[in-house]
């Protein structure tokens, strides 16, 4: 069941009952949170967005990351409203240039993230987007890329938290921004 | 060498000279028409865009499809900009939904691109937008996928085409608008 944050802005309520379960996927016991409908509503999808711009327009912010596949459908719209430039943040193999690459643990096993060298200027005030932060260890990944690029990573913006998965505590004390939560 | 398309609007050339050719990818003999530099630059980005959606935005089209991955880059923002819902086109196994799917032909072998059922509805008119158009296998199983629920395809909207690849003629009766020629 999700529910919005204490003091909530009308806007996201709305964003919410559009937000689909899925049970059981990509495995049994899972409620997967589709956001796909969201996006099938141009007004929720428009206020989603908004409600990211206002809170970083006029914060110097001149990088938003996104986070392959579901942070690139949210990233760009939010870095071109904000005049900042969008970097995707890919799985192996996916980005032609040079990369950089950052390991992370799965439940089992390990995964990858890359972005492109030279994407990222030393100091810059960067976001990481995602439409979702389940464990923190993709996000985590994506903050440890900026770092080593010499950025410096303001904040991590979702739509969904799943609290219950702790994976605030795993973003070495950065903020995180999120719509709602879903527990 | 890129060339853009004859009696241009002033905004292409810099788009044109934003986009970065990458030797040998995915395999050699290839040359990759990297978009990610282009949306390092967001004035390059936000013209990329304003293009597209100054030539929809009266054109009564209520669905944006964009093709994992790059295409989800490019079609939100027009599909918010135009006030149309965004459908993302998948590879198998990544929509948690119930879907409908559509194989296609590689060079070996062949793939599969899907969407959720529900997305669309018959008698919508739509857009498939990627970043790039080759042999057009892609696209135009993306446009069977939407035609078979009976939704319009007025256009298909690509940054960039590969022209002696003639993905223009697989689309055969599909317009095709995009904004740099690449040969």
């Amino acid at each position: 069941m999700s529910a919005p944050k204490v003091g909530e802005d009308p806007r996201i309520r709305d964003i919410m009952s559009r937000i689909r379960v899925v049970p059981d996927f990509p495995k049994p016991g899972i409620m997967f949170q589709d956001i796909t409908t969201v996006l099938l509503d141009p007004k929720a999808f428009k206020d989603a967005i908004n409600l990211f711009v206002e809170r970083y327009k006029g914060r110097n912010i001149s990088v938003v990351a996104g986070i392959e596949a579901r942070g690139f459908i949210f990233g760009p719209p939010i870095a071109l409203a904000i005049g900042a430039k969008f970097v995707p943040l890919r799985k192996p193999g996916k980005l032609p240039g040079e990369v950089i690459s950052e390991d992370y643990e799965l439940e089992y096993g390990k995964d990858c993230l890359q972005m492109h060298v030279g994407a990222v200027e030393s100091k810059e005030r960067a976001l990481v987007v995602d439409d979702l932060i389940a464990t923190g260890g993709t996000l985590c990944a994506a903050m440890n890329l900026l770092e080593r690029a010499g950025a410096e990573v303001v904040e991590c913006a979702c739509l969904i938290e799943l609290p219950d998965l702790k994976g605030r505590e795993r973003l070495k004390g950065k903020p995180l921004y999120v719509l709602l939560e879903a527990h | 060498m890129e060339e853009s398309k004859g009696k241009e609007d002033p905004r292409i050339a810099r788009i044109s000279s934003s986009i970065r050719i990458i030797p040998d990818f995915p395999k050699p003999g290839i040359m990759f028409q990297d978009i990610t530099t282009l949306l390092l630059d967001p004035k390059a980005f936000k013209d990329t865009i304003d293009l597209f959606v100054e030539r929809y935005k009266d054109k009564k089209i209520s669905v944006v499809a964009g093709i994992e991955a790059r295409g989800f880059i490019f079609g939100p923002p027009i599909a918010l900009a135009i006030g149309a819902k965004f459908v993302p086109m998948r590879k198998p196994r990544k929509l948690p939904g119930k879907v409908i799917s559509e194989e296609y032909s590689l060079e070996y072998g062949t793939d599969k691109i899907e969407m959720h059922v529900g997305a669309v509805q018959e008698g919508e008119r739509a857009l498939v937008v990627d970043d790039l158009i080759a042999t057009g296998g892609t696209l135009c199983a993306a446009i069977r996928l939407l035609e078979r629920v009976g939704v319009t395809v007025v256009e298909c909207a690509c940054v960039i085409e590969l022209e002696e690849l003639k993905g223009r003629e697989k689309l055969s009766d599909k317009p095709l608008f995009v904004l740099v020629s690449s040969t």
